[in-house]
């Protein structure tokens, strides 16, 4: 009846235990965050299927993705490769950093690699400042910080990936 | 100096719970569970003095003692959002010094009667939450939390929650909407979240870090904390130090230490043969003070550092050398503050969107003179009209910048209209 | 049996200073009303009296100054001058969040409150199109009007670089947005969520990418919607009904009353003569007009846009005698000598059946025209119990938002959100403010969610189900019936009784879900006794309500018409059916029979139903747009509407048709002045009597104060200046002791088998819905609703086709599934191609 109820019944569950069960509507990241991992976005059928399981509607559901950055609501590449060059980074040259990355995979922040492997995003301070340049990358494995990077580290990091495509 | 909050880094493996508790960990929560009245250890609390480390500095104790006895149930809400650009504390003391920030919940949760309280993580921290997860588990099964804890009737569950990237949660009503699964806009305050916080029940929410300040505590007694510090700022801080220093990175030191012991003997001082320009000590939200030699020999508390024109905050001090242009300094802190209203409220949704626009236009040399003039204006125009304390935070820079340091906005304008303007301000 | 109406004298009186002048008020009222009240502006945007507020526009900052407070005496603090010393704070305060508080003083005219006010206006119209010459809310925009008032003179914003965003998204079918225009004030999502919980709009991003959405299926489609266009303060939301309709300044505007349910909404039709329509007046929309007693300043979908049947294509224009089996248009004459001869050759054998829609005045001269031709004058209805509602009604003076603590409201029976969506609205509120709820119905309904007490029972018990809580409240009935015995071990029955036995004041609300006409007739019954046992009646708030199925059946049920329990054999046997706004042939094919069977049959209309087709003279009658008169509501408030467009040309009205009828006997029935009607309908109707048309127009004073004058509410609904109707009395209140009736409440035996229930729509296949291109699209589908293990039994599923046999007449459906339902039961919602009068066996086949 309802694909997410049904693929991660016990996974839900165990979220909507945290919270009081008056207040299931607390569950909605958790639940979109489970949604992301299908695909590494949230198709609007997920809306409506959280919004089931929540017994709330699927706008309100919609409007937490909107919200929130780490939430997709397309598809774009299998890793995003999000690099913070806010202004403590970009103090220690994250703005070169992430120029450097861009030249390297040949696409421009918020591009795909052509063969739609990775996106490369500008985002805003990770907690990470004493370690840039930085990035984190999101997956559908979840997120995974990468400190005291250089463009090579970066290069070689996705050249791992592609390998791992290519297998 | 690490002694209270980073202890991790002298004694080895201390995020392994047997260590913790070779090292005395959990002695105190048994102690108040089995020996002290919840509002005994408020008491302790409030003698020691803490002030709450997110930024505001309120007093800990005092917050805890406004908790509504009428209304039940009670909850603690832990701000482990760690947001602001230029803070990185409260992850290094979750990541390795675990358990005595989750036995400082756990206190706090005894003091103000709750039963559960909930950990709101920033969504990047993804795997911290994943391993908090499972300390906590490991404390469930050591009988550490879960019902009626060392035989009393004291019960107490914890909760990790995931953020997903929006500044403005770390503000403590928006985190509140966030974990009741709104959006991450503020609320009105009064009601405070003592008295109408998560759900509508009375809530405490503390920082991380004040919190791991507790165990301590209650440890070693309030006169041993006041022993650090100064007399209105007790106790140790953990400064987070960026930007153009040697040795960027944690430090943790008595409140008061100055920004010269920070930034020179800690941080290693200034590379590259730069010498420094600015200091921002809360972060992006901070004021630029200029970095003179009053400013430096400046004691980093609560009531001092506002004597040289800005807030101790979060304490994250960003330096900056002289080979930065204000212009472009604000243009960064903009582009984030942009980027983060919530736009609940007209004059930051409106506001930050302006500045930026004009910052942007600013560092690229295409503006006059009076565009500096409009963004000062525009800025103040922020300031003190919103309805949460970001609006005020992104006029900071912008403002304390064209004061201080006018210079470098003079060589960045035109003297004469420009050829062509091509700023596209995107939306986030 | 006047409504006491100003504002009730509060000893809880604060004072405090605004712009220099004192003021009194309430204590808990925000400074932007306190202001409002003593007649000063302080200009807001997201604010709204009908909503929480939550500060966000910064609008209505003001300098909020409060007294110090001497430490040692706990007194505000004295100068040298002993004048209190006023402390102003270092920031400005949002007007709209600040409770008042004694002692206050607050600025709203310094420098600092201007310059607030201008930068805000400012960012607002940064980010605004300033398309005001083609805005359908430019002339009634608190956007304009603020701007005009306190907008700083220019913008310091360079003009090129503003945002552009889509302009014509549609949220749905019926809301449309203007991205560019929206200030996010949130009144809109606001109203979704906090008023009508229906948060089916939201707001999506952040910053100021901020903008509202719909992810809902099918979109921005509530009950509700049209009201977000009235509240958003700038012409960021329109109709898709009005949309380019026309400038306020080009329309009239006349007062009506809504007459789809019996709510009896007050509204105002806008008019405009169009060229289109060959320099016609036609309606250009329908509005909320302000009557705190009955609607606030809301309506329903279904009112707002549910007029357009009044000026549909297939209206009648000329009188159609039936000659050599063929209607034939002839004249207004020809066809009343023809009727009148009837009249008189049909002696005693007359019989009068009006629908529920029509007038007080239309039925006062019919019942006059069938007494005077012995004529029994039937309602076509399948409820009862208005002879009730007319002795232990709601009370004179009642108001339901005075409902609160201490205030008992049962609902039974009823689908309120679809059977009168503005009771369910004010039911809701009257919840949230801490009355006691208690929904009594066999299935789920959505007025459930704010009930403290759910009670379920099977259907046909639902008079059971009242009769054991009188029993249990005072156990007067030996002869329990063993439903009764049943239904007092429930749990949820024996809360209900405490509930009632607590309660200071006690509504009944009863609808016709799952009954017949006699199961009406018991249900009303039982719900009298249970007000008269527990002494709830003849005072204010207090006493019973019927969800009539239509808008004045209440009306028709006090000028003296009574629906029939046996209505085919009578529409058969009649020697002459005189039938005026029914069209029980196009209903039921039993009844259709029935009319065919007729001798004569006489037909007032508006446009060609089956049973006008039928008839042997079909007269065309005006639409209530066209001409004036009464309505008597649900909650019996008499209220009048005012004739909004021309007549149509050679249409006349019901009264004056009845009227020129009772010629043929001698009669001298009014047929000009509906004034003069209702005057005489006073004089013989003890409820009605000392009123006329003047009363009903009176009007006073209402909080909040919104309307079309209001610089920042304008927009929202229009004032009230002709009337707020009359709350009538009852019959307990004129002294009249009710008769508690205790015979064993009939027990509607229900067939065995899967038994077939009618339940009410909101849009059902009534012809009122269908000629509004907006509704007819969300008329519901012919269905039949399931328990989920009976579907599964017949190898059904949701949306699968089934067929449904009822009564001989078999129809193809789509199948629904509602959990809550009970095993064994079919819903049959009416009036969607199923003829159904009451529980009745039904066959359900895949
Ligand atoms: C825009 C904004 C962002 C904030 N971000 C954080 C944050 O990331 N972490 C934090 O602990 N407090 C943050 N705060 C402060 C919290 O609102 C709140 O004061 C704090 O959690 C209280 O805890 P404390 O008393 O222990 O400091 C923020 C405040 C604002 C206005
Ligand atoms: S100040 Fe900014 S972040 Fe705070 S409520 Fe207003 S718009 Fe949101
Ligand atoms: S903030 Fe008060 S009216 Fe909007």
């Amino acid at each position: 009846m309802n694909p997410l109820q049904e693929r991660y019944s016990e996974e839900i569950a165990q979220v909507l235990s945290k919270y009081p069960a008056d207040q299931k509507r607390s569950a909605v990241m958790p639940l979109l965050y489970i949604a992301q991992r299908e695909h590494g976005y949230v198709s609007r059928e997920q809306f409506a299927q959280i919004a089931e399981i929540l017994e709330i509607s699927a706008t309100d559901v919609a409007e937490i993705l909107g919200f929130y950055t780490l939430y997709h609501d397309k598809p774009e590449g299998k890793y995003r490769l999000q690099v913070c060059n806010d202004l403590p980074c970009a103090l220690r040259g994250a703005d070169q950093f992430l120029e450097g990355v861009c030249d390297h995979l040949g696409v421009k922040p918020g591009g795909t690699t052509q063969d739609g492997l990775v996106t490369v995003e500008a985002v805003m301070c990770l907690a990470a400042c004493h370690r840039a340049p930085m990035f984190q990358v999101q997956s559908s494995e979840g997120i995974a910080y990468h400190e005291d990077q250089t463009v090579e580290s970066a290069a070689r990091l996705v050249d791992n990936w592609r390998a791992r495509e290519g297998e | 100096m690490n002694d209270i909050l980073l202890r991790h880094r002298q004694i080895p493996n201390l995020d392994q719970l047997p260590i913790y508790r070779q090292n005395g960990g959990f002695e105190a929560f048994k102690r108040a569970l089995t020996s002290m009245q919840p509002d005994e250890v408020t008491d302790l609390v409030k003698a020691s003095g803490l002030r709450g480390r997110g930024g505001a500095g309120f007093p800990t104790g005092m917050k805890w003692s406004f908790i509504d006895k009428n209304v039940f149930p009670h909850y603690v809400v832990v701000n482990a959002d760690e947001s602001e650009p230029g803070t990185f504390k409260d992850r290094e003391i979750m990541e390795s010094n675990p358990f005595q920030f989750l036995e400082g919940v756990m206190l706090c949760a005894y003091a103000v009667r709750a039963n559960e309280a909930y950990i709101y993580l920033r969504g990047e921290f993804w795997q911290l939450a994943a391993e908090l997860d499972k300390h906590i588990e490991y404390l469930e099964r050591e009988g550490l939390l879960g019902e009626k804890l060392f035989g009393t009737d004291y019960s107490l569950r914890l909760y990790t929650h995931l953020g997903a990237g929006a500044y403005i949660c770390g503000e403590e009503t928006a985190l509140l909407e966030s974990l009741e699964g709104k959006l991450g806009q503020p609320r009105l305050r009064p009601p405070f979240p003592p008295s109408f916080g998560l759900y509508g029940k009375p809530t405490i929410v503390n920082n991380v870090e004040t919190l791991a300040n507790v165990p301590m505590i209650l440890e070693k007694g309030a006169d041993w904390f006041r022993g650090f510090g100064t007399e209105k700022s007790p106790g140790t801080k953990v400064f987070s130090l960026s930007g153009n220093v040697a040795k960027p990175g944690n430090y943790e030191l008595p409140l008061g230490t100055t920004f010269r012991e920070l930034i020179f003997e800690h941080g290693g001082g200034i590379p590259n043969g730069r010498s420094i320009k600015a200091i921002m000590p809360a972060g992006a939200s901070s004021s630029l003070i200029v970095a003179d030699e009053k400013a430096l020999d400046t004691p980093m508390d609560y009531e001092s550092v506002p004597s040289v024109g800005a807030m101790l905050g979060s304490a994250s001090v960003i330096v900056v050398d002289d080979s930065v242009n204000m212009a472009w300094l604000i243009n960064k802190t903009m582009h984030f503050f942009q980027h983060e209203s919530c736009g609940k409220c007209t004059p930051c949704r409106e506001g930050t969107f302006w500045m930026r626009h004009l910052t942007e236009r600013i560092e690229h040399g295409q503006a006059r003179w009076e565009d500096v003039e409009l963004l000062n204006e525009v800025a103040s125009n922020v300031k003190g009209k919103c309805l949460c304390a970001l609006g005020d935070f992104s006029t900071e820079a912008v403002m304390s910048s064209i004061q201080r340091f006018r210079h470098d906005f003079e060589i960045k304008v035109l003297s004469e209209a420009p050829v062509s303007v091509d700023i596209k301000v995107s939306n986030p | 049996m006047s409504d006491a109406v100003a504002p009730k004298i509060d000893e809880n009186l604060v004072t405090l200073i605004i712009d220099g002048q004192p003021v009194a008020v309430k204590a808990g009222t925000v400074l932007v009303d306190a202001a409002k009240q003593a007649g000063i502006d302080i200009p807001v945007f997201c604010y709204h009296p009908k909503m929480e507020p939550v500060g966000m526009c910064r609008m209505c900052l003001v300098e909020v100054g409060r007294p110090q407070i001497d430490r040692e005496t706990g007194k505000p603090a004295l100068d040298e001058n002993g004048e209190p010393i006023i402390q102003f704070g270092p920031k400005l305060e949002t007007g709209c969040t600040v409770p008042v508080a004694e002692g206050m003083v607050v600025r709203g005219y310094t420098d600092n409150v201007k310059e607030a006010r201008d930068e805000v206006l400012e960012f607002l119209l940064t980010s605004h199109p300033l398309d005001c010459p083609i805005c359908d809310k430019g002339g009634e925009c608190p956007l304009q009007n603020l701007t005009m008032n306190f907008g700083p003179g220019q913008s310091r914003y360079i003009y090129d670089e503003k945002k552009h965003l889509e302009k014509h998204v549609p949220l749905g079918d019926l809301i449309f947005l203007d991205r560019e225009r929206c200030i996010q004030c949130a009144r809109c999502t606001r109203f979704q969520d906090e008023i009508v919980d229906d948060p089916v709009i939201g707001f999506s991003q952040r910053g100021r990418a901020l903008q509202i959405v719909t992810f809902s299926e099918p979109g921005f489609d509530s009950y509700w919607s049209g009201n977000t266009t009235d509240i958003c303060p700038v012409g960021a939301l329109t109709t898709a009904d009005f949309r380019f309709g026309a400038r306020p300044w080009e329309m009239q505007q006349s007062a009506s009353i809504c007459n789809q349910c019996s709510v009896g909404c007050n509204i105002t039709f806008n008019t405009r003569r169009e060229a289109k329509s060959g320099g016609q007046t036609v309606i250009k929309r329908a509005m909320p007009r302000q009557n705190e007693w009955v609607n606030e300043i809301w309506m329903c979908d279904k009112g707002r846009f549910g007029y357009h049947y009044t000026e549909a294509a297939n209206r009648i224009q000329q009188p159609l005698l039936r000659k050599g089996g063929q209607l034939a248009p002839v004249s207004w004459d020809e066809a009343l000598a023809a009727v009148r001869e009837q009249v008189k050759k049909a002696a005693g054998k007359m019989v009068t059946l009006a629908g529920g829609r029509l007038s007080n005045e239309d039925y006062f001269n019919i019942k006059q025209l069938s007494d005077a031709a012995k004529a029994p004058a039937l309602l076509y209805s399948q409820m009862a119990g208005g002879d009730l509602t007319a002795q232990v009604g709601l009370g004179a003076g009642s108001n339901l938002a005075d409902l609160g603590p201490g205030s008992t409201i049962v609902v039974i029976a009823s689908d309120l959100e679809e059977e009168a969506g503005l009771w369910w609205l004010r039911l809701k509120q009257a919840a949230e403010r801490g009355a006691t709820l208690v929904v009594a119905n066999p299935r789920s309904t959505k007025l459930e969610r704010y009930a403290q007490h759910v009670v379920r029972y099977s259907y046909g018990q639902e008079a059971a189900v009242l009769q054991a809580l009188v029993d249990s409240l005072s156990p007067k009935n030996p002869q329990q019936s063993e439903a009764v015995k049943g239904l007092l071990r429930e749990d949820a029955l024996k809360a209900t009784a405490q509930a009632v036995q607590a309660a200071e004041n006690l509504v009944v609300f009863y609808g016709s879900d799952g009954t017949s006409l006699a199961g009406s007739t018991a249900l009303a019954q039982a719900a009298a006794n249970l007000l008269i046992a527990t002494g709830h009646v003849g005072r204010a708030n207090n006493g019973l309500v019927a969800v009539w199925d239509k808008g004045n059946a209440q009306g028709a049920w006090d000028m003296g018409l009574r629906p029939s329990a046996d209505l085919a054999i009578q529409l058969k046997e009649a020697g002459l059916l005189y039938i005026a706004g029914a069209d029980p042939a196009g209903d039921d094919p039993q009844l259709a029979a029935a009319v065919d069977a007729a001798a004569f049959v006489v037909v007032q209309e508006l446009a060609m139903t089956k049973t006008a087709a039928a008839a042997d003279v079909v007269l065309p009658a005006l639409a209530y747009t066209e001409r004036d008169g009464s309505y008597t509501s649900g909650e019996r408030r008499v209220q009048r509407f005012y004739p909004a467009v021309p007549v149509l040309e050679g249409a006349r009205a019901d009264y004056a048709i009845a009227a020129q009828i009772g010629e043929a006997l001698g009669l001298e029935l009014e047929q000009r002045s509906t004034a003069k009607i209702f005057r005489q309908a006073s004089e013989t109707h003890p409820a009605y009597s000392g009123l006329d048309y003047g009363k009903l127009a009176e009007v006073v004073a209402q909080w909040p104060i919104i309307g079309r004058d209001d610089v920042y509410y304008g927009g929202t609904t229009y004032d009230n200046t002709q009337g707020l109707g009359v709350k009538l009395d009852t019959a307990a209140e004129r002294g009249e002791t009710p008769a508690l009736s205790l015979e064993a409440a009939a027990e509607a035996a229900l067939p065995s088998g899967l038994v077939a229930v009618p339940v009410t729509r909101q849009y059902d296949h009534g012809n009122t819905i269908s000629f509004s291109k907006l509704l007819d699209p969300r008329r519901e589908e012919p269905q039949v609703v399931l328990n989920p293990q009976d579907a599964a039994g017949l190898g059904l599923s949701e949306g699968k086709p089934a067929k449904v046999t009822l009564d001989g007449v078999q129809a193809s459906v789509t199948t629904k599934i509602d959990k809550s339902l009970p095993q064994g039961t079919a819903l049959i919602p009416r009036s969607l191609g199923l003829p159904i009068n009451g529980p009745t066996a039904v066959k359900v086949e895949a």
